[in-house]
């Protein structure tokens, strides 16, 4: 028989971005344990809402199967007393055990049959565990010292399989067959069936699938803005979100008074993305509309209330924004330089006026010219203004604007806008070569410093950010194509660089790692000729002869590691014997400067020929050196490009 | 100034006292004692010894109060519709929390006239930590229409303790709701009493604390008074039973740094030192009051 499996958790109001992993996580678990206890059965489903998380499999059996095992038992020679108590062991009876001979004699066995246990029991032991050990990133108890923890306090469980209850208990909740409404829209308690459980959650208020809860945001919001010549600004990020923060999403449209609009636009959507979790409005052309989508958690606004409530709590904060813009304006950025001295960037480090003297150093040392310079200057200005206090999210931006409005030049302005770029892996790298610069710099800067006082991230602690950081210059120096070769780096933090590296090109760019380990290997510090290197290499890789060839690179490697030879000696084209040995040679002669595909092809064969052929220990001294060398200086060459000893052949990787 | 195109009837909203009374009504029928405010200034409902040192120890305890909150450095010389130097609060601490305290807390919320089928309700992450208080909770942010009108924490741990028993912290903004209820745009234009405005019965408080606190509090003095309090504080820790006087004294130097901050006197690297020197003063009266009352306590029990 095959059974269906429902587990529900109850809990008060879970936060968003914390929901997805733990169903990944609850998922997985719960077929590892169908698996490990031969349940049988799939698990079908995952969904959630801030105040549920649904498991759902089917396909279950009834019972485990009996298993039916041979015990090995003592000796035979061991005599009576010891199989009495071998079978006593085993809860057998002396007659139940036979004897089988083996090749170290005779000895006691037992047919043990074990017999499978009920279904619904395995996973009464289960599931209190499954449940308790989802790993969140902050959890709580709330029955008293000592009591379960877990992220918000669990009011309710839902365990059905079939139609029975899957009996267990979690502090001091039991498990049954009634669920719980939405707050406002539902009943508080609602008996349940696996196959009524979504329906009477649908009519309780609930929409328990995710992807339902976007796509009603979503539909409902094209109907709000339908033939008014508006569309939202796409935001998945807050979709998501706002498809966590309720049971039952509907949007609605609010409206702000024109005269706002004078703010800055990036002032106002992240009043109303950050704060308010609204999305922005625009018209057609692009432009910030005076309007907002607001994501109640209930079916309706009867009365226009709920819309009234958010547009007054949004007035009151673009007056502040307002407030703070007008404020700010009477104390022009470069009169705040000197107010960097009492804002801490590091406790071990100084402040951020002394961070600005080393930048805007950093700056003219790269080649930085008089604009560089003053962005970088006045780049951290804007901490000490209250609009950044504030909205803490939009540092540098608020920079710029200000920079801009107080008259500074516009690439001035637009570097300090863009300085903390990229933000992320998806996000662009500063727009201007000067912004890239300040960019670069500014990170640098952080980089150094705080590897200089031991700051360096360990595991998955990284409070300062200096990935991100080390990201951001690797992406600068490479997709904007500037010179940087890691100034004042200790071995640390290069050792830490050439990881990034090594994970920007492999990871971001998707060279093979192979291919980026071999051209890592005769250098990365200049990561415009790396990436030259790395698409030479990826443009010969699939002819023919590439690979056999660096499989022969790999046997001169050894032949001169063996042999411990560096080089250092005068080759002698006299030594030379006819054949092969001279036909290689002028064979890397007469390919001197063609390309590196060519090349390949026209070597290769002589490379095999040679080593066919020709015994590199000679017994004469001087041959035997002389043919080292000539492969030296081959390796040599070619190292140039990447130690292609390092790539992965097909006869090694199978 | 009522909003002009608002679709709320305010002549039903009840009054911001009107508000207060329903509010401790409410909480009173469900079993709590109803406090006065605290007599010290404090920053925050949370600081009174009411919730401080009650939530420590296994003792049960349900009270509500309203406490005016000091925060020095909001004032804005009552020039700002929604920021002031003192705000009121209306604290409740359900200890332990009750399995429904959500659903009695939405009661709360029906009392004061809030029909919340006609509303929109959420409760969104917000943790609460208080350093000075080696306190923390988990909890949300409440959030009617957008505004934010309760902070809902589930203590864990206060003056360094693990909490024996987790109480519910409910904190609900009073101006901001009373302005919410009545729809107005400024909370000076809350409707105290009939004929009576909110701008009556507190704006010179406003005006003249605002002074007080950005310009004319003597800053040498403060600094002395933060080190005679900690000193009294220190002194009697070491009293058998003192630790209540104790605290006064921990919440005056808490004030006086609150005095200092807003008149620009700490510098940053200053900072986390004074913020230390408050902090262990907690700690030091958190762990007095459990030696001192716990067995006590069991002994009642």
């Amino acid at each position: 028989m095959s059974i269906p499996f429902l587990l529900e958790i109850g809990t008060e109001e879970i936060p968003d971005w914390m929901i997805v992993p733990a169903l990944n996580h609850l998922q997985d678990t719960l077929q590892a344990i169908l698996d490990q206890q031969s349940l049988g059965g799939k698990v079908t489903s995952a969904d959630a809402t801030p105040r549920r998380l649904v498991l759902r499999a089917e396909g279950l059996l009834e019972r485990q199967p009996d298993v039916e095992e041979l015990v090995s038992g003592p000796p035979k020679s061991a005599g009576p007393n010891a199989a009495a108590g071998f079978a006593k062991k085993n809860a057998a009876t002396l007659e139940q055990l036979i004897v089988q001979s083996t090749p170290k004699g005779e000895y006691y066995f037992l047919q043990k049959r074990t017999q499978g246990q009920a279904s619904a029991a395995v996973l009464a032991g289960a599931l209190p565990d499954l449940i308790l050990k989802i790993p969140w990133p902050k959890t709580m108890y709330w029955n008293g010292k000592g009591s379960e923890r877990f992220i918000r306090p669990i009011r309710w469980l839902v365990a059905l399989l079939g139609d029975a209850v899957v009996p267990f208990e979690i502090a001091g909740v039991r498990s049954g067959n009634t669920t719980v409404g939405h707050r406002i829209l539902g009943n508080p308690s609602i008996l349940v069936t696996i196959a009524d459980f979504d329906e009477q959650l649908r009519t309780n208020g609930v929409i328990l699938s995710a992807e339902q809860r976007k796509r009603k945001i979503e539909t409902e919001i094209a109907g709000l803005l339908d033939g008014k010549g508006l569309r939202i600004k796409p935001d998945p990020d807050l979709l998501h979100t706002l498809a966590y923060i309720t049971e039952f999403p509907t949007p609605i449209l609010g409206s702000f008074d024109r005269s706002y609009l004078d703010l800055p636009q990036e002032v106002l959507i992240t009043v109303m993305r950050h704060h308010q979790k609204y999305l922005s409005v625009e018209d057609s052309s692009g432009k910030l509309a005076p309007h907002f989508i607001a994501v109640m958690n209930t079916n309706a606004d009867p009365d226009g209330l709920v819309r009234h409530g958010n547009e007054r709590v949004l007035r009151a904060r673009f007056n502040d924004a307002r407030f703070f813009w007008d404020q700010d304006q009477k104390k022009p950025l470069t009169a705040r330089l000197e107010d960097l001295k009492a804002v801490t960037f590091q406790a071990k480090i100084g402040s951020y006026f002394e961070k600005t003297e080393r930048v805007v150093a950093l700056v003219k040392e790269l080649g930085g010219d008089d604009d560089a310079q003053r962005a970088a200057q006045l780049a951290k200005c804007d901490l000490t203004t209250d609009m950044v206090k504030e909205f803490t999210d939009l540092q540098g931006i608020v920079g710029g604007l200000y920079a801009r409005a107080q008259g500074e030049v516009e690439e001035v302005a637009q570097a300090i806008y863009d300085h903390y770029k990229p933000l992320s892996m998806e996000d662009a790298i500063p727009s201007t070569e000067t912004g890239r610069l300040v960019s670069l710099a500014d990170k640098w800067d952080t980089l150094t410093e705080c590897f200089k006082v031991g700051m360096a991230p360990t595991g998955s602690r990284d409070p300062f950010g200096l990935r991100r950081a080390a990201q951001g210059v690797v992406r600068i120096v490479v997709e904007g194509k500037a010179k940087f070769d890691f100034p004042g780096a200790g071995d640390e933090l290069r050792e830490f660089m050439r990881d990034r590296i090594e994970y920007y090109f492999r990871d971001v760019r998707q060279f093979p790692y192979d291919e980026v380990r071999a051209c890592m290997a005769v250098g990365w510090t200049d990561l415009i000729d790396l990436l030259s290197r790395l698409a030479t290499v990826r443009g010969i890789r699939p002819t023919p002869d590439f690979e056999p060839l660096a499989a022969s690179f790999k046997r001169i490697k050894n032949i001169l590691r063996q042999a411990n030879f560096e080089g250092g000696v005068a080759f002698r084209k006299d030594l030379l014997k006819e054949g092969p040995e001279v036909d290689l040679y002028e064979e890397i002669q007469r390919t001197k400067g063609n390309k590196l595909a060519s090349r390949v092809a026209s070597l290769r064969p002589k490379v095999d020929f040679f080593f066919d052929k020709v015994l590199v220990n000679a017994p004469e001294e001087d041959v035997r050196r002389n043919r080292l060398t000539l492969l030296h200086n081959l390796l040599t060459e070619f190292s140039e490009i990447a130690d292609f000893s390092e790539i992965v052949t097909e006869r090694q990787a199978s | 100034m009522t909003n002009p195109d608002s679709p709320l009837p305010t002549s039903h909203s009840p009054t911001f006292q009107e508000t207060v009374f329903r509010l401790k009504k409410y909480w009173s029928d469900r079993g709590c004692i109803i406090q006065e405010p605290y007599d010290v200034e404090v920053g925050a409902g949370t600081m009174a010894p009411e919730t401080f040192l009650r939530v420590l120890g296994p003792k049960p305890y349900n009270v509500a109060y309203v406490q005016p909150s000091r925060r020095p450095a909001d004032g804005r010389y009552g020039e700002n519709p929604n920021r002031l130097y003192k705000h009121q609060q209306l604290q409740v601490i359900l200890k332990p929390s009750p399995a429904d305290v959500i659903d009695q807390y939405l009661g709360s919320l029906a009392a004061i006239g809030i029909d919340l089928r006609k509303h929109d309700i959420k409760f969104e992450e917000d943790n609460w930590e208080a350093p000075t208080l080696g306190a923390w909770g988990i909890g949300w942010q409440v959030m009617l229409d957008g505004l934010e009108v309760t902070q809902f924490t589930y203590f864990q741990q206060c003056g360094g303790f693990d909490l024996d028993l987790v109480p519910a912290e409910l904190t609900y903004g009073l101006e901001r709701l009373a302005a919410f209820l009545q729809n107005v745009e400024s909370v000076y234009d809350i409707e105290w009493t009939p004929g009576v405005k909110y701008s009556d019965v507190r704006f010179l408080d406003e005006r003249q604390f605002s002074k007080y606190n950005f310009e004319l509090a003597d800053v040498a003095m403060l600094w002395q008074l933060f080190d005679l309090h900690e000193k009294e504080c220190t002194r009697l820790l070491k009293e058998p039973e003192a630790v209540l006087p104790a605290y006064d004294q921990v919440l005056k130097c808490s004030h006086v740094f609150n005095l200092l901050d807003a008149r620009g006197a700490i510098s940053v690297t200053e900072r986390v030192g004074v913020i230390g020197r408050v902090r262990r003063l907690a700690l030091g009266v958190a762990k007095a009051w459990i030696e001192q009352t716990v067995p006590a306590a069991e002994s009642l029990a």
